[in-house]
């Protein structure tokens, strides 16, 4: 057994919900100012309505985490899954310092990198040298580190041409990679890795994911990887840990660990289901199913999809927008549909909505949704990325036939005139 | 215990105690201080038509209109001394003390993304927002010493008498630096619990400068208010300031202690605040 380069005890994460203060003066002032004459309080309504953990009424708690422990050995391959809300990114924020937690402690031996997002602190006016040195320094590297593996970083990203250009004229690709060469080349003795890889084109991934296993077999690195991904997962990871509504499931080989995770999912509501704190307008809950009611994720070419949201929207305003994107299997979004949101009937601001689309015409493959509720051009209130993904099963289209081949994402149910 | 611990690199745990700032680890960012300060620098210098000319067109017009409509038109006294130069001096000043406590008291607001994302001492950027402003205040300084030569040489009918008052100078400009830290860093704190405070900094930045001898000089204030405007902790170093340059005004060492005892009292209180709100902060946004 290697020695132990990160200890978890007892960790848990305490959130609050309901009364957590308006946020304004002048709202605070107004709910005293209610109170003294008696009447209800004009903001309270949230903690009602968020029933993820068997209802929480107002000014409860909600651990978002709790009771969690376990070690990891150096060199460890570390997969963090679980489903949306489970308490993974809680998990990892604790473990990269974002936030502290309410009780217990986490005991680490060595730097920790942790890559929650790639090109932290970028700005598109620097040129890619001073990103690099940007990006390095909020990552914990000094000037003098980073100046020694420019080379490497600048080769990795493939980027030496515009290396004295400013990055706002780079491809996102190239933004991309030069963000994860940075991170790549950190050489942290821990590193804490979100799903950042999502990111990036196929030949990029499959580099990234490269760079991650050199890391981890070649120099005894230890690494922690939260995705969604089951694939990536179990190429990269040696164990699996599995979080649910907090707690830990289970921790053990990580292809026991799938396997378990895989046939629960069948059983449960697999949609996602808000968990982070509360906000003012939020998606709680958001699934996809069929004509007939079911949840699914699976559709045949031509079947109606539907996707079901249910949301909170306090402090309505006009100009509120439900804005969804579709994603094909290179990440390129492919479509989007954006629609005003009209004004919840009651005051508990719950709204719910069913968007079918019923001359769906994708071709054979996955898709991955991201969907967010947004005031356009204003501001974003909420934005769900990568949120759910669903697989189109076509065996039925003129283009069936060449499923082997990338055909590309739509039937467009063309008309031939031939004279 | 205390064994296990000191096996281990770092302990995360629940926070605790008051003052757990550490100036350690703040010492192994100062890389990071460096790009964001260049950073700042880098940004104004390409995204605007004139870059950091802006940085001296800005005091010329303020001088200008306080000439015209204080000067001019009120004809309130500038203790005999050219007006321009006056007038130049408490707005250099000012600028950079209300310029610290404006940015940095947008800390957590402006940065509620990066700090999601990434950890580092947080301190980091309000520290780097004032050592940009110290480059602003540079700058005009620079202006107004050009122009301040122009009178001490130039022109002979004047009565600017430069003193031993500029030794003291680097001490008043590391006053208004941290003062405006210290003020800049406690807001940003609250301002993470009431967004709209915002408002209130922006235009009591401004109310303030009027409590200051920015367009009048303290030898004009009647004596029943004069406690009130000596309160204020920027009165001495605006004072001081011109009286290090010119020759009038008024500095002496109680109103400078008292300046500074403020300003390090509200640094201390504004650390540990600001310490405290790092840490759950990402719970509240």
């Amino acid at each position: 057994m290697s020695k132990t380069v990160i200890q978890v005890e007892n960790l848990g994460k305490l959130y609050r919900l309901g009364e957590v203060g308006t946020g304004t003066i002048s709202h605070d002032l107004n709910r005293w100012w209610a109170q003294l004459r008696g009447k209800e309080d004009p903001f309270s309504k949230v903690g009602t309505v968020n029933d993820r953990t068997q209802k929480a009424e107002k000014g409860e708690h909600v651990w978002a985490l709790k009771d969690v422990s376990f070690n990891v050995g150096q060199g460890e391959v570390l997969g963090v899954i679980g489903k949306n809300g489970a308490g993974k990114s809680t998990l990892l924020k604790l473990l990269s310092r974002v936030t502290s937690p309410t009780t217990g402690h986490i005991r680490i031996k060595g730097r920790v990198a942790s890559l929650l997002e790639v090109g932290t602190g970028f700005h598109p006016e620097m040129t890619g040298r001073e990103n690099i040195y940007m990006n390095g320094t909020i990552l914990g590297m000094t000037r003098k580190e980073i100046s020694a593996k420019l080379d490497d970083i600048v080769d990795f990203a493939g980027v030496a041409k515009y290396l004295d250009t400013p990055t706002k004229r780079y491809s996102s690709g190239m933004q991309v990679r030069l963000a994860f060469a940075v991170a790549a080349f950190l050489e942290p003795e821990i590193l804490i890795v979100d799903e950042v890889l999502a990111v990036g084109d196929a030949e990029f991934q499959k580099r990234a994911i490269g760079k991650m296993q050199e890391v981890s077999q070649g120099d005894g690195r230890t690494v922690l990887f939260v995705s969604h991904n089951m694939a990536s997962v179990s190429q990269i990871c040696s164990t699996g840990l599995l979080i649910e509504n907090g707690m830990m499931a289970m921790l053990d080989d990580v292809k026991t660990v799938i396997n378990t995770y895989t046939n629960k999912r069948r059983e449960v509501f697999e949609g996602f289901e808000y968990s982070g704190p509360i906000m003012d307008s939020f998606i709680q809950r958001f699934s996809l199913c069929n004509t007939a009611g079911e949840e699914k994720y699976e559709f045949q070419f031509d079947e109606p999809i539907i996707l079901k949201y249910e949301m909170i929207l306090r402090n309505y305003s006009k100009g509120l927008n439900l804005g969804l994107y579709i994603q094909d299997k290179h990440n390129q979004r492919i479509t989007s549909i954006v629609k005003e949101l009209p004004a919840p009937n009651d005051d508990s601001g719950c709204l719910s909505i069913e968007l079918h689309l019923s001359k769906q015409k994708f071709l054979n493959g996955s898709y991955s949704i991201s969907t967010e509720i947004f005031i356009p051009f204003v501001d974003k209130v909420h934005l769900l990325k990568d949120v759910l993904s669903f697989e189109v099963v076509d065996n039925i289209s003129p283009l069936s036939r060449f499923n082997n081949y990338d055909m590309g994402n739509f039937y467009l149910e063309p008309e031939f005139i031939f004279k | 215990m205390k064994d296990q611990t000191k096996a281990w690199d770092m302990v995360i745990q629940p926070k605790r105690g008051w003052l757990e700032v550490n100036f350690r680890e703040l010492w192994r960012y100062r890389d990071l201080l460096y790009m964001f300060v260049k950073r700042d620098v880098i940004t104004i210098y390409k995204q605007t038509v004139l870059g950091p000319i802006w940085f001296v067109i800005q005091p010329i017009l303020t001088a200008a209109i306080f000439i015209l409509v204080f000067g001019n038109i009120a004809g309130i006294s500038t203790d005999g001394q050219p007006k321009v130069l006056f007038y130049l001096s408490g707005i250099v000043v000012w600028n950079y003390f209300s310029e610290s406590f404006s940015t940095t008291s947008k800390t957590f607001i402006e940065n509620a993304n990066v700090f999601g994302k990434v950890y580092f001492p947080r301190l980091i950027v309000p520290f780097s927002k004032v050592v940009s402003g110290l480059i602003k205040f540079l700058i005009q300084f620079a202006f107004f010493f050009a122009i301040y030569l122009y009178f001490l040489v130039g022109v002979d009918d004047t009565n600017i008498k430069p003193n031993e008052g500029l030794l003291v100078l680097p001490l008043l400009i590391l006053i208004m630096a941290l003062l405006g830290l210290g003020l800049g860093i406690i807001f940003s704190a609250l301002t993470t619990k009431y967004r709209d405070l915002t408002f209130l900094i922006q235009f009591g930045v401004q109310l303030l400068m009027y409590a200051t001898p920015v367009i009048y000089p303290v030898s004009t204030i009647p004596e029943k208010y004069k406690k009130f405007i000596m309160a204020n902790p920027m009165t001495s170093v605006v004072e001081g300031f011109r009286y290090a340059f010119l020759g009038t005004g008024d500095l002496n060492w109680y109103g400078l202690s008292y300046s500074l005892v403020f300003t390090l009292i509200t640094l201390f209180f504004g650390i540990i605040i600001f310490n405290r709100v790092e840490k759950n902060f990402m719970d509240t946004v």
